[in-house]
């Protein structure tokens, strides 16, 4: 390669590095580095991924495992014995009464914030007819905007469009919790459970909730009539359309901590319908790493590509030793060498 | 026209002087029964001379000179471009998509499908439309040549080419082109002959001699156009370049016209004047163009392959779209109905999701794969025709990739089949040797020679002189005169047979090899001879003799030439000049020529001064292929008669007196030195006739000459054979068939880079072998297979014999072939063109082509156009090897365009075969780069390239259909419509191309020292199934482990410390950039050489990624939609979403990072041991040896091409060496040394 920059450099005047560097495009000389694995350079590549990741690994592992997190699942044994064999007629009858409660046993101590999540399963969120049925500029301006199709079936009702339309929020969740720890109702703070910018921006200050839920058929939750969308977070973190058929969402958070052995009842109004289509409902109260929630598969795979890369920089470290690679000849020489002799029989 | 009253003086009547070609038919209207024909259908043209207004109009309205080659105009354009750009599957899909895009059906906006594909039809057709342009240029260049048109008054203007009407007469100079086919009326000559040279259109180098009718002759000058009138009729346009049917009529006479009348397009006015001829057919109507194809569109066949793979992809996109549909149809009917917050009411039918889903997983087919490879093509063209070194400073030409869409065919040629002249040689004959009275002269030592005895270390000489003394050395008396060189030679011989190079001996008998002649033509160096020195040797009559044959035996005429009093010299073919210009600079000028007296300046040993002498010509018994000789009677001034005859070295040697072959043993040495030198070689003879014997003969002659009648050529051949005998040998001339410069070399990489090089030329056998032997294409110890029609049933004509005859031949060539011991021996197939038609017939040609094909080169001879083209297409048919096909004229356009890959050299003046070449050269020395650098570069980038594409677009297709295994098969998408719309066309493709653009494997030098990697391409390593469906289970399992790990991390738990759950904008913009580092990354591990483009490029889309998602997510949420602050608010502060990114960056990398480690370390490709190797060869001195010792196995097992002679010599000279040192010994003591020096090495096969 030098030889061909000089070369460049005497048969082209030099006016500027500008032109050099032309030139040596254009004859493909351009300086460049051209790494090659070598055996040191590969049990170096593996030996790093190795030091970088089991570090990484535990750490994060470290970070899940200091998560308290309290699962429960009420969806059946909120339904009283005699409905059990259809919880469905249970749950669309309005007369019964949906209260019931759970006990929590606090197994470890919990940091405030504690944050408290529902979670539904086996809840498409994400099917494409549910995720479209919405519109978008309706929840920030309000009914200025008429166009409302693909809100369909539920975006008007009597001759009268509604706010906010679609699917989405017509099957708002609207099952309540109160938690009481000993005798005194724990204070759930449901503020700030929605992302700022979608308060800011998606759903409008000044736009009400409105002919909501006034059909023959109602879905979910009723929204109140008097508090403008963009403080509506329920609303608000409902329609964050989940991403996969298992999800939770923010119910709010508790702003006090949560020591071991203590028992919380949770009080649940159950009105949500799971039971048509088999969902579980459960409720999570969880606290928060820096990592976020619980969850060991990121620490678990860290560790593992680490020990692995280790294993492998181990394994080649062997090999080199053993037999320190020898200095190969092109095969293809002897590859054709062979194969014409072969032509040659044939 | 001031000088041609000057000139006509100078008039001989060619006539006259010849015996068999030239004279004048006895053409009478009736006796030619095509006559007949004129008037009928397909002969009804009517062409008015001097006339040309009347062809503006019907009926006679003829084209107009005009002449084009581009594929579109700009009406067609349009329409033509779109139909080709949508022959492609997946361009019609695309276009599909994007119709269906428009309706509901769509999952995502329309225009991220619409804008992708007017982008990438625009692209392609943009490249068509500059290509094409191209060729209008060219064309432009070419009709807008001009010629001197009469325009009436008989005064002559220059006009263009495409201005020319039929009708018109025009005037075309010496060295010109005919602009169209022009009936010849007169020529400066006064018989109104003129020589053509046909090179462009049959590729024969001879010149043809065509001559007017009787009619016209007295139209010689410009005055006597102006009232000039006739009429011609004659055939409709054909394509038939040797029939002419057709009269003149002139002044209410009927003359006939035939072929030899007619001066076609493209072919080229040689040592004549000038010559006057009207324009019959024009334009698209000559028989050249009428002749020339339209060049099909060739496709490579990675790009053919690529096809399949494409196809592979659209049955995984069908595939997985059925799985899609079924799977939302089985949802549909068991469980949707319950799903009460869905509110289902309509039943989205199974078809209709099919579709969506046909739509939504488009990703799966690259779609900018077809773009990217165009935009990389052209930017490949780009560089190889930037390439310095492929640049010719004498023409100031480079190379031009004319279709751009060949450049990674380069990398897989394995036949070359190549034109001669002017592709290999210059068609420029150079006097190189000579053998006088059994003495070579002009050195004796080739480069051959030198380089095997330079790998011995021994000296050349000492290596001779043991050679000899195993033959019978020729006695002469010439061994005790020696110039000062020989002493110093002697002297190096006498040192010892293991001399260290010694640089002293290469004197002037050696260095005639090297250096460029001074004078054009003569590239003799030799103290003996030179500078008048040759009056000092014995047999003075002999030598003297030999310059007077060289100087006046031959049909050549002298023009002026420069000062110094030395002329220039034309003749009807190259040898014979460069034998005056020799005899001119040996002292023997041939200055004058008169109808019947040559005029000779002789330099006179005896007074040591120059004498003009006059020589008569009685006769003259002209070169015909079939005698093979050629003979002119001559007396001198004394009035003695001579014989003088020069010819082919066995026709003379049969005709030799018994007392006239004293040096036919010396002189036989010589020959096959020469030959294998790859000379040409005429044997000199001469006879003294009495004067009686010759006026008897005369007579015979001269009754035979008058005599009328088809078997007038053969009493001319009998007559002449009385007198042709009992000849006295003189010795022999070598000239040279001017290789172009660096043939030999580029040969020899071509063949070390595993590639056959089969030679095509329209010449005869014995020069196409002088050719073959001097491109080392041949070689003395190789074995020849001749295959020829035997002339009995060549000339009965029957089919079934001469079938037979060839079978015969195969099967014996076949049983030498499998002749034990014979298996190492090279082989080399010689055939004929007759032969040849017969061996490619159907029921042959199985066995003919596998013997051709094993053979290590092949040469055909005497081949025509048409059969040149059928040889590459069988060759490329049958044996299923890509061919390249190389050449420079109209003649080899057939067999360029036949040919997977045609290359056009540039350098002369004829441009039919650059218009018709994918690929120009303006000389054939490029090719070697061209193959072995750009077309191993363009391969592996274009392969890489592909396959990354096919990886690239499964790694993300299939994120979208796992996404909607957990969607309910609902079609939702994961990523926002931007996101996808901006992965091809953004995200990914610059790395893609400067990958296609700049990578290297190994640097330029390292692929000429190493030419056996080019051997990769021919076995299509880079681009097997087993490579592709690699890529592909390597896409699925990276697609796989990006998804999951995205999925697993982020549900259902929170992924933020205040405890917020991602959603589906934040799982979609958390998977992309994992796709898109990973994609990224994956580049990088493939490229192998950076430069600051590639660093740019790769790291610069995945900062481009993160730049565009903060700024789309700071738009208002209108536009941006799903990444509405995604970046800067949820994902940015998030820790996990840096971890995640790089874990499957990581893992997604891994299984190719431990597939290349391992390859490297266990089972290394050629390139891989050659990157190492120059990797650590930067600090340690010792790997030299390595080096050495690879480059030496690279060449090994070649079996033709320079190196591969050397070699073989080597081998050669190492044997006799050793069985002859005892021998030397002896003969050292006992006979004189200096013997040895005298004569040259006879090779013993």
């Amino acid at each position: 390669m030098d030889v061909e920059v000089s070369r460049g450099a005497q048969s082209i005047p030099r006016h500027s590095k500008e032109h050099k560097a032309c030139y040596q495009f254009t004859q493909q000389s351009l300086p460049a580095c051209k790494p090659v694995l070598t055996p040191a350079w590969v049990i170096t590549t593996f030996l790093l991924m190795g030091v970088i990741f089991i570090p990484l690994g535990l750490i994060t592992l470290h970070a899940s495992e200091n998560v308290v997190e309290i699962v429960d699942q009420y969806d059946t044994e909120c339904v009283p014995e005699a409905f059990r064999s259809n919880k469905v007629a249970y749950i669309k009858d309005k007369l019964i009464p949906k209260n019931c409660s759970r006990y929590l046993k606090v197994y470890k101590h919990m940091k405030a914030p504690i944050n408290i999540y529902y979670q539904l399963d086996n809840y498409y969120q994400n099917h494409r007819r549910y995720v479209k049925s919405k519109n978008d500029r309706q929840l920030l301006h309000g009914f200025g905007y008429n166009d409302t199709s693909s809100c369909k079936p539920e975006e008007s009702n009597n001759g009268l469009p509604i706010v906010p339309c679609g699917l989405i929020a017509w099957s708002l969740f609207n099952d309540t919790y109160t938690l009481i720890r000993g005798r005194s109702e724990l204070q759930v703070n449901r503020k700030n459970i929605a992302w700022k910018s979608d308060r800011d921006h998606k759903f409008g200050k000044h736009v009400y909730p409105f002919n909501f839920q006034n059909g023959t058929f109602v879905g979910g939750g009723k929204l109140d009539p008097r508090i403008p969308l963009s403080d509506q977070e329920d609303l608000i973190v409902w329609m964050q359309t989940a991403a996969l058929p298992s999800f939770r969402k923010l119910y709010g958070r508790i702003e006090e901590d949560l020591n071991a052995d203590d028992v919380v009842v949770v009080n649940v109004t159950n009105n949500y319908n799971t039971y048509s289509f088999g969902g579980k409902k459960k409720l999570i109260l969880s606290t928060t790493s820096w990592l976020g929630g619980k969850n060991n598969f990121l620490g678990l795979a860290c560790t593992s590509v680490g020990s692995s890369s280790i294993f492998i920089s181990m394994v080649f470290l062997l090999l080199h030793m053993k037999s320190p690679r020898p200095y190969r000849e092109t095969s293809y020489l002897y590859g054709w060498k062979q194969e014409r002799h072969v032509q040659l029989k044939r | 026209m001031s000088g041609s009253s000057g000139r006509r003086k100078r008039k001989i009547k060619w006539s006259k002087l010849y015996s068999y070609g030239c004279f004048r038919p006895p053409y009478t209207v009736d006796s030619d029964p095509s006559q007949q024909l004129l008037g009928q259908p397909g002969f009804s043209r009517v062409v008015f001379c001097n006339e040309p207004q009347l062809h503006k109009a019907k009926p006679y309205k003829y084209p107009k000179n005009y002449v084009s080659t581009t594929k579109y105009n700009i009406v067609t354009f349009l329409p033509k471009a779109l139909f080709e750009q949508f022959r492609r599957v997946a361009n019609l899909y695309f276009l599909l998509a994007a119709v269906l895009s428009t309706t509901k059906v769509t999952p995502f906006n329309p225009i991220s499908l619409i804008a992708p594909l007017v982008f990438v039809v625009g692209v392609s057709m943009t490249k068509e439309a500059v290509e094409d342009w191209h060729r209008f240029l060219q064309d432009l260049n070419v009709n807008s040549r001009t010629v001197k048109a009469h325009v009436g008054d008989g005064l002559f203007i220059e006009k263009t080419w495409q201005g020319l009407r039929v009708g018109d007469v025009v005037k075309v100079n010496k060295n010109e082109y005919f602009p169209s086919d022009l009936l010849l009326l007169s020529s400066s000559f006064e018989d109104g002959i003129c020589y053509v040279e046909t090179m462009n259109l049959d590729g024969e180098t001879n010149l043809k001699v065509k001559r007017s009718s009787e009619a016209t002759l007295d139209l010689a000058n410009d005055q006597a156009f102006s009232d000039f009138k006739a009429t011609i009729r004659c055939e409709d346009p054909n394509p038939h370049l040797y029939t002419f049917v057709g009269n003149l009529e002139l002044k209410n006479v009927t003359h006939p016209l035939c072929p030899a009348t007619l001066l076609l397009r493209d072919s080229k006015l040689r040592n004549t004047d000038y010559i006057y001829g009207v324009v019959i057919f024009s334009g698209p109507d000559t028989k050249a163009v009428r002749n020339s194809t339209r060049s099909p569109s060739k496709r490579s066949r990675i790009e053919r392959k690529m096809d399949l793979v494409i196809y592979l992809l659209f049955s995984m996109l069908l595939l997985i779209s059925l799985i899609t549909s079924t799977g939302f149809a089985v949802f549909l009917k068991s469980e949707m109905v319950e799903w009460w917050y869905l509110s289902l009411q309509d039943n989205n039918p199974f078809f209709i999701q099919f579709v969506r889903a046909l739509i939504l997983y488009g990703y799966l087919i690259p779609i900018s794969l077809y773009v990217s490879i165009e935009v990389v093509k052209v930017l490949q063209a780009m560089l190889i025709n930037k390439d310095i070194e492929l640049y010719d400073e004498v023409t100031c030409k480079s190379v031009q990739t004319r279709t751009s869409n060949l450049n990674e065919e380069l990398g897989q040629v394995e036949m070359i089949l190549t034109d001669k002249t002017g592709t290999l040689t210059c068609n420029q004959m150079e006097f190189r040797k000579c053998s006088i009275a059994g003495i070579s002269y002009g050195g004796n030592i080739n480069k051959i020679d030198r380089a095997a005895s330079k790998r011995m270390n021994v000296e050349v000489e000492s290596y001779r002189f043991s050679m000899d003394e195993c033959e019978a050395a020729s006695q002469s008396f010439e061994m005790f005169e020696f110039s000062l060189a020989d002493v110093s030679a002697e002297k190096a011989a006498l040192a010892g047979q293991k001399l260290v190079q010694n640089s002293s001996t290469e004197c002037s008998r050696i260095s005639s090899v090297e250096g460029e002649p001074a004078i054009k033509g003569f590239n003799f160096r030799d103290d003996r001879l030179m500078n008048k020195k040759w009056s000092y040797r014995s047999n003075l009559f002999d030598v003297t003799m030999f310059f007077r044959v060289m100087a006046l035996c031959h049909t050549g005429i002298p023009v002026e030439g420069d000062q110094n009093h030395k002329l220039k010299y034309e003749a009807e073919s190259p040898e014979e000049v460069s034998f005056l210009i020799a005899a001119q600079e040996f002292g023997f000028q041939f200055f004058h020529r008169s109808q019947s007296i040559m005029f000779l300046k002789e330099f006179d040993p005896s007074s040591g001064k120059v004498v003009e002498r006059k020589y008569k010509l009685l006769n003259l018994l002209e070169f015909c292929s079939a005698r093979k000789r050629m003979s002119i009677i001559v007396s001198n001034e004394d009035g003695e008669v001579f014989l003088l005859c020069k010819g082919a070295d066995n026709i003379i040697f049969d005709r030799l007196a018994d007392n006239g072959r004293s040096y036919q043993q010396a002189t036989t040495l010589h020959l096959s030195n020469y030959a294998e030198d790859g000379f040409r070689t005429l044997a000199f003879a001469y006879r003294k006739l009495d004067a009686v014997e010759y006026d008897k003969w005369n007579s015979i002659f001269t009754k035979a000459k008058t005599t009328i009648g088809p078997e007038r050529e053969e009493i001319l051949i009998e007559a002449s054979e009385i007198i042709e005998k009992d000849l006295i040998l003189l010795g022999v001339a070598a000239v040279e068939d001017k290789l172009q410069k660096g043939v030999p070399e580029c040969i020899d990489k071509l063949a070390q880079a595993g590639m056959k090089i089969w030679l095509l030329t329209g010449d005869k056998k014995e020069t196409a072998i002088n050719i073959g032997f001097a491109c080392s294409l041949l070689r003395q110890d190789m074995r020849q297979f001749h295959l020829i029609l035997d002339k009995e049933s060549a000339t009965s004509n029957q089919l079934k014999e001469m079938k037979e005859d060839i079978l015969n031949q195969l099967e014996g060539f076949q049983k030498v072939k499998s002749e034990e011991g014979n298996k190492d021996t090279p082989l080399a197939l010689i055939v004929d063109g007759k032969a040849l038609e017969i061996a490619l017939r159907s029921d042959v040609k199985a066995q003919f082509l596998p013997l051709a094909v094993d053979c290590a080169s092949v040469i055909c001879c005497r081949v025509s156009p048409k059969q040149k083209a059928l040889i590459t297409r069988l060759v490329k048919e049958q044996t299923g090897k890509t061919t390249l096909a190389i050449g420079d004229g109209a003649n080899d356009v057939g067999m360029i365009q036949e040919a997977d890959i045609g290359v056009g050299i540039s350098g002369m003046e004829g441009m039919q075969a650059v218009m018709a070449s994918d690929i120009s050269l303006p000389q054939f020395r490029f090719l070697g780069r061209l193959l072995i650098v750009h077309g191993h570069w363009c391969y592996k980038r274009i392969s890489k390239m592909i396959l990354y594409f096919v990886y690239k677009n499964i790694a993300f297709g299939l994120t979208l259909f796992y996404y909607e295994i957990y969607t309910s098969f609902s079609g939702e998408v994961l990523y926002d419509d931007w996101y996808m719309a901006l992965f091809n066309v953004i995200l990914t493709s610059l790395p893609v191309i400067s990958l296609g653009v700049l990578e290297q494997d190994v640097s330029s030098e390292v692929c000429l020292k190493f030419p056996a990697l080019y051997q990769q391409g021919q076995k299509n390593i880079f681009f097997t199934w087993s490579r592709i469906i690699g890529w592909i289970l390597n896409g699925i399992l990276a697609s796989l482990v990006i998804f999951l790990a995205n999925i697993y991390t982020f549900s259902p738990n929170a992924f933020r410390k205040d405890g917020n759950v991602a959603d589906i904008t934040h799982l979609g913009a958390m998977t992309y950039t994992c796709i898109i580092c990973t994609v990224n990354c994956q580049i990088s591990l493939i490229i192998t050489r950076f430069t600051w483009i590639q660093h740019l490029f790769i790291w610069g889309s995945i900062f481009i990624w993160y730049i565009f998602l903060f700024f789309y997510g700071a738009l208002s949420p209108a536009i941006s939609k799903r990444g509405f602050r995604v970046l800067a608010e949820a994902l940015g502060p998030a820790p996990i979403y840096w971890i995640v990114t790089l874990l499957v960056v990581v893992v997604a990398l891994l299984p190719y990072f431990l597939h290349i480690v391992i390859q490297r370390s266990f089972y290394p490709l050629d390139d891989h041991v050659i990157q190492e190797m120059k990797y650590c060869r930067k600090g340690m001195g010792d790997n030299n040896l390595m080096w050495e010792r690879e480059q030496n196995n690279s060449v090994m097992m070649t079996q033709i091409g320079f190196s591969a002679r050397v070699d073989a010599r080597f081998r050669f000279m190492k044997e006799h060496l050793n069985q002859k040192t005892e021998l030397i010994y002896r003969s050292v003591t006992s006979r004189p040394i200096f013997r040895s020096l005298t004569s040259s090495p006879v090779v013993v096969d």
